[in-house]
C-alpha cells in the first residue's frame, strides 16, 4: 500500500478539499493520503468529504495552527 | 428490469437544491451531487478568516447537503474557467457584479459535459420561477437549457409543473405528477417540503452563496479592475478583497489593513507576494500594499498604517517596511488623524 503527501497549506475551504479528491483519484483503495492544511475548516470539511465518498478518516491532529489529516482511500 | 437513471444534481449548499435532488432520489433515481467552486463562493473563506465569525458552523454547506442525502458530491475547481464568464458575461450583471445568468448557463453547460463523460442521464437543479430576478424568470429559464446545451435534459423538479415537459418526464424516468410547482419569491412551500424530508438547520444564505452579489465586495472588484486598467484576477485577488479595510489614495497603490488577529494571520502568508508594513514602536495591524507604490506613497501608507495601530495619539510613529524581497526598514511618520484619510480613499 502506498503512503503519498500533500501539500495543501495556505489554501482556504474548499480547495483543500477539492485538491484532496483529485488526488485521491489517482490513488488505489487502501493507500494512505497524508495532508497537511492551515485552514481550520478542514478539520470538518475533509472528513464530512471521506464519509460521503467512502473514504476513511485514520488519524487528525493539529500543531503550530498547522491541521493534519491522514486518510485512506476506500 | 428497467434501467436505473442516473442524474447529477448542482448542489450550492441552500436549501432548494436539496429539495430538488432529494425530490428525485425519492423517485428511485440514481443522483450524484455537483458543486462548482469559482472562487467567488461564500462557502467557509471569511468564516475560516474572520475571528467575528468564529460562532458560526465552519461546515461546508454543500458537504453537509450530500452527507443529509446520501449521495457523493464532485466539488469542481472552475476557477480559471470562471473569469471569462465575471469579465465577459453576455448577459450583463445583476444589481452589483453578478452575472447570474451567464453564470447559471456556465454551470448547467458544465454539468452537461459531466454527464456526458461520466454516463449520467440527465441534470437536477434547485431553480424555482420567480425566486431570482436575473437567473429565475419564466422567461430566462429557457435560455439556461438552450444555451448550456442541456436542452430537455435539464429538470428543475421544484417548479417543473410550470414548464414544458423535459426528457426525464417525457421518458417516464420520473413522474412528472411527483414533482412540484413552486413559484415567486415565498419560501413557504420549500419550508413545508422541508418540514415533510425532515430536514433541520439547512443553509438559508440571505444574498445567495455568491460574493459577486454583495456591494461592498463589487466594489472592491471594480476598483481593482479600474486601478489596474484592465479585467483581470486571480486567486489571491479574489481572497483579499474579502479581507481588510481597503483604502486607495491614488491610482498606483492600495493599502490592505487588518482588521482583526484572524485576516492578519491570514494575510501573513502573502508578506513574501507584497510590500508590507506594520508599527514598530506600537501594537498594531499588518498592512499589505498593492500595487506599485513611490517612496512617498510608502510614507502616505504608512501613516495609514500608524492610525490603525496603538500609537495613534502620539506625535510619531517608528513603522517597518519591508519589501518583497524580503529587506527591511524603518520609518518614523505621524498617525493620521481621525479626519484626515479622506472617505473616498475608502474602497
Amino acid at each position: 500500500m502506498a503512503r503519498e503527501n500533500l501539500n495543501a497549506k495556505r489554501l482556504l475551504c474548499p480547495m483543500p478539499v477539492i485538491r484532496t479528491q483529485d488526488k485521491v483519484k489517482t490513488m488505489a483503495t487502501g493507500d494512505v493520503l497524508e495532508v497537511v492544511c492551515t485552514d481550520p475548516g478542514v478539520m470538518q470539511d475533509i472528513p464530512a468529504w471521506c464519509r460521503i465518498n467512502g473514504h476513511k478518516v485514520l488519524e487528525t491532529h493539529s500543531e503550530d495552527m498547522e491541521y493534519t489529516l491522514v486518510i485512506e482511500v476506500g | 428490469m428497467s434501467k436505473q437513471r442516473k442524474a447529477v444534481a448542482l448542489i450550492s449548499g441552500g436549501l432548494d437544491s436539496l429539495l430538488a435532488a432529494k425530490t428525485i432520489i425519492e423517485q428511485g433515481v440514481h443522483v450524484e451531487g455537483i458543486n462548482f467552486f469559482t472562487g467567488f463562493c461564500v462557502e467557509g473563506h471569511t468564516h475560516a478568516i474572520r475571528k467575528k465569525d468564529k460562532d458560526k458552523p465552519k461546515r461546508n454547506n454543500a458537504l453537509w447537503s450530500a452527507e443529509q442525502l446520501g449521495i457523493k458530491l464532485h466539488i469542481i475547481d472552475v476557477i480559471d474557467e470562471y473569469k471569462d464568464v465575471l469579465i465577459n458575461p453576455k448577459h450583463g450583471y445583476g444589481a452589483n457584479m453578478n452575472p447570474c445568468l451567464d453564470c447559471k448557463v456556465f454551470m448547467v453547460h458544465k454539468a452537461k459535459q459531466w454527464i456526458e463523460e461520466n454516463d449520467f442521464d440527465f441534470i437536477i437543479t434547485g431553480e424555482v420561477i420567480g425566486q431570482r430576478p436575473m437567473s429565475q424568470r419564466k422567461d430566462t429559464m429557457p435560455v439556461i437549457s438552450r444555451e448550456s446545451g442541456a436542452d430537455d435534459l435539464l429538470l428543475r423538479p421544484l417548479c417543473a409543473q410550470n414548464l414544458p415537459m423535459t426528457l426525464p418526464e417525457r421518458e417516464g424516468w420520473v413522474d412528472r405528477e411527483k414533482l412540484h410547482d413552486f413559484s415567486g419569491r415565498t419560501r413557504k412551500p420549500q419550508m413545508a417540503l422541508a418540514n415533510d424530508f425532515g430536514f433541520e438547520d439547512f443553509a438559508q444564505p440571505a444574498g445567495g452563496c455568491c460574493f459577486l452579489t454583495d456591494k461592498s465586495y463589487s466594489d472592491k472588484l471594480v476598483d481593482l479592475w479600474s486601478a489596474r486598467g484592465k479585467k483581470e484576477y486571480d486567486l489571491d485577488d479574489v481572497m483579499l478583497l474579502k479581507v481588510g479595510r481597503h483604502i486607495r489614495p491614488n491610482k498606483q497603490f492600495k493599502v490592505i489593513i487588518a482588521r482583526e488577529d484572524g485576516e492578519a494571520r491570514f494575510m501573513q502568508g502573502y508578506k513574501k507576494d507584497f510590500i508590507n508594513m506594520n508599527c514598530a514602536s506600537h501594537r498594531g495591524p499588518l498592512a499589505l500594499i498593492d500595487g506599485a507604490p513611490s517612496e512617498e506613497d510608502l510614507l502616505v501608507a504608512a501613516q495609514i498604517t500608524a492610525r490603525y495601530g496603538q500609537g495613534r495619539d502620539v506625535e510619531m510613529v517608528d513603522v517597518m517596511i519591508r519589501d518583497k524581497d524580503g529587506s527591511e526598514r524603518q520609518v518614523q511618520v505621524k498617525p493620521f488623524g481621525i479626519d484626515e484619510i479622506p472617505q473616498a480613499w475608502f474602497v
